[in-house]
């Protein structure tokens, strides 16, 4: 702050964003969940015990693999409210064409197009109508859950192939890694690689950093935004499948909520909801950091209501936290 | 205070063809939506001859009367090109509160004011959060949703607050009324009336719908926009504080899920009232009649032999169809502006 008054206010920027890049938001929460985990390891009994690591991550799958395509969606801008309800939607067409005696090679391809078919209505709306996403997300939210309950109603399928729900529910022989942690690990590897090395990647960023300039400088903003609500719809229903084989329960309420841990934990995880800025790996942080608090608070008895109030202080302090720091950090160098 | 009413006017003045039209099309609104309404009622009581009786229109107002009430709150934050999520929670803590408090042989006056009281309170944290954080209000108030509902459920517990703990009196409130107009509806309406004259014909409410249009030509034209925004939550937490005391009144029975997802149902209703998510446009009334729509669908629905497990499904495509809606004949409004302005620039 002394050598700021010093120098011109060209070099106080470059020195600020030198500063920001060392203690960025994602890495404060990457850190943040080091302390945790090791607090676990090491100070609370059963937390590292194989079956509990196993539900800690099998309870976290659902969020985590939706959590990747919304934050590509947040970062070019937009948002989907709707994944929860689709998720549900998905696993009650599951467990209805089941019910009705269809194959499920069939079942699940078609649950997986119902999500892209939902994403496309999303996207459309967005990007032709130019409805603001959040308007319209909350429409589907509703729409997608009623459907889910038109098609199954109040009922529960739970009598699928055997197999199926062992690979829903199993873990690979005697580490803690649930199969369905397998399915996620190689679509996090694709999301980064997307997003962080390719042109793809860079588009969304300058999209969500600014629409205009994204658009004069030759990027497909519609299409683009297009392909990745039909893609956040497609995860939304395999996470649907996932959660539906997981608790080998197809009902039409699962996973409601789903949408509030998921933007809970991409936002903390430094993701800014103005689009243009975060990190996969924040992301990730995020979803981990939140999975394993809820885990450890689980371990110490606390009751799932007052998880709830944790989850929803770490979601305002996340959207508020990065801000207050910056207003701060303006208003002292408005003083000096 | 004069200078700042007028330097506020501009922005409503606009072009004068403009404002004329785009008048036009927000009357044709609430008239498309008494239109609807009107063949939606006919229509069932062609099919169900009771759905019209005193009883029936009885019913219909009761249904409503909440409804209207925390939508017009929404509609008002709604206005300033924010929205409030937490209602649904805020309902629910506020109805338990009030109930609470006469199970243990409270007053009925005291418990409304206590519920209104308790609801302005959390829409101050809630205004406070939005207005002087300056986060994006979607993002804090379904934070602030989790964190009332938990609150609530650990209040809560697995108590249950039932009719039978209620005095007499107050469940009247809920349920009486002259004639087929209950106690309820004549709150609604008393609410309404005088909202919607405040957001009218008061530099106040005016000056919520200058920062809708623009905040920050709000600011530039003198507008305390951080103190305007923060009332409008109070006013909706209030509102909504309302609403849990009268949910109580009329249902009775209260536990630790009461009124979740309800701030769904009330979006809904503003949005196709036609208060637009972009701020600035839209009227409490609008908001009213898009709450009658809702409630309306929703008895009518079994009344036709329609099974009631589509209500969702319906709110949410009616939602859609509305902004849907509302986009297009804007785009179409703005289509024929440019070709009157070509024609004769």
């Amino acid at each position: 702050m002394v050598d700021a008054t010093a120098d011109a206010s060209s070099t106080v920027d470059t020195r600020q964003s030198r500063l920001g890049a060392v203690v960025r938001w994602d890495v404060v929460v990457a850190l943040l969940l080091v302390a945790v985990l090791a607090y676990g390891f090491a100070g609370v009994a059963n937390f590292g015990s194989t079956i509990n690591l196993s539900f800690l991550l099998g309870n976290t799958v659902a969020i985590a693999i939706v959590a990747l395509p919304m934050t590509m969606l947040v970062v070019a801008g937009e948002v989907d409210l709707s994944v929860g309800s689709m998720a549900g939607l998905s696993s009650a067409l599951l467990g209805a064409l089941w019910n009705a005696n269809w194959p499920i090679e069939y079942v699940i391809p078609l649950c997986l197009l119902a999500g892209a078919a939902g994403g496309l209505l999303n996207g459309l709306l967005v990007t032709r109508l130019g409805l603001p996403s959040l308007a319209v997300t909350i429409g589907t939210l509703a729409a997608f859950r009623g459907l889910a309950q038109i098609i199954l109603g109040a009922n529960a399928v739970t009598d699928f192939p055997a197999n199926y729900l062992s690979f829903g529910a199993g873990r690979i022989g005697g580490t803690p890694v649930p199969y369905t942690f397998i399915v996620y690990l190689i679509l996090l590897i694709v999301a980064a690689v997307v997003l962080h090395a390719t042109a793809v990647g860079r588009s969304l960023f300058a999209i969500g950093a600014n629409r205009e300039a994204a658009f004069f400088a030759g990027i497909r903003v519609r299409r683009l935004k297009l392909a990745m609500f039909v893609l956040t719809g497609l995860v939304a229903a395999l996470a649907g499948i996932g959660w539906t084989l997981h608790y080998a329960s197809a009902r039409y309420d699962n996973a409601t909520g789903l949408e509030l841990s998921v933007i809970a934990a991409v936002l903390l995880g430094g993701v800014d909801f103005d689009g243009g800025k975060g990190t996969i790996g924040g992301a990730v942080a995020g979803v981990l950091l939140l999975g394993t608090l809820q885990n450890l608070m689980s371990l110490a008895d606390v009751s799932a209501q007052s998880q709830i109030v944790v989850t929803g202080i770490l979601l305002v302090i996340s959207v508020l936290g990065p801000r207050v720091a910056r207003q701060i950090r303006d208003a002292t160098r408005r003083r000096t | 205070m004069t200078t700042v009413a007028r330097a506020a006017r501009p922005t409503q003045i606009g072009a004068p063809g403009a404002k004329r039209l785009v008048d036009q099309v927000l009357r044709v609104r609430e008239l498309a939506l008494l239109v609807i309404l009107a063949v939606l009622v006919a229509g069932t009581e062609l099919g169900n001859h009771r759905f019209l009786s005193t009883q029936g229109v009885k019913d219909l107002l009761l249904n409503a009367a909440i409804l209207v009430i925390v939508a017009a709150g929404q509609a008002t934050v709604v206005i300033t090109r924010n929205v409030d999520l937490s209602v649904g929670s805020t309902l629910g803590i506020t109805a338990f509160a009030a109930g609470n408090y006469l199970r243990g042989g409270g007053s009925p006056a005291v418990a409304l004011l206590l519920a209104v009281a308790l609801g302005a309170g959390l829409g101050i944290l809630n205004g406070t959060l939005v207005s002087f954080g300056r986060v994006p209000s979607l993002v804090v108030t379904l934070g602030t949703l989790y964190i009332i509902r938990g609150v609530d459920s650990i209040w809560v517990g697995s108590q249950e607050i039932v009719a039978h703990d209620l005095p007499g009196g107050f469940v009247r409130l809920g349920h009486g009324g002259p004639f087929f107009l209950p106690y309820l509806a004549i709150i609604a309406l008393a609410t309404l009336v005088a909202l919607g004259f405040y957001l009218r014909s008061y530099r106040g409410g005016r000056e919520l719908y200058a920062i809708g249009s623009n905040p920050e030509a709000a600011r530039l034209a003198g507008v305390a926009v951080r103190k305007r925004i923060t009332a409008a939550y109070v006013l909706c937490g209030a509102l909504a504080g309302l609403g849990g005391a009268l949910y109580l009144a009329r249902f009775g029975n209260v536990d630790s899920g009461t009124g979740s997802g309800y701030e769904l149902t009330v979006v809904s209703a503003v949005v196709v009232g036609g208060v637009a998510f972009t701020g600035g446009s839209g009227s409490v009334y609008g908001a009213a009649l898009g709450a009658l729509l809702l409630t309306t669908i929703n008895s009518a629905l079994p009344s036709l032999g329609v099974s009631s497990s589509w209500e969702g499904a319906i709110d949410g495509f009616l939602l859609l169809a509305a902004i849907a809606v509302d986009r297009l004949v804007a785009l179409r409004v703005a289509r024929v502006l440019r070709r009157r302005n070509a024609r004769h620039g």
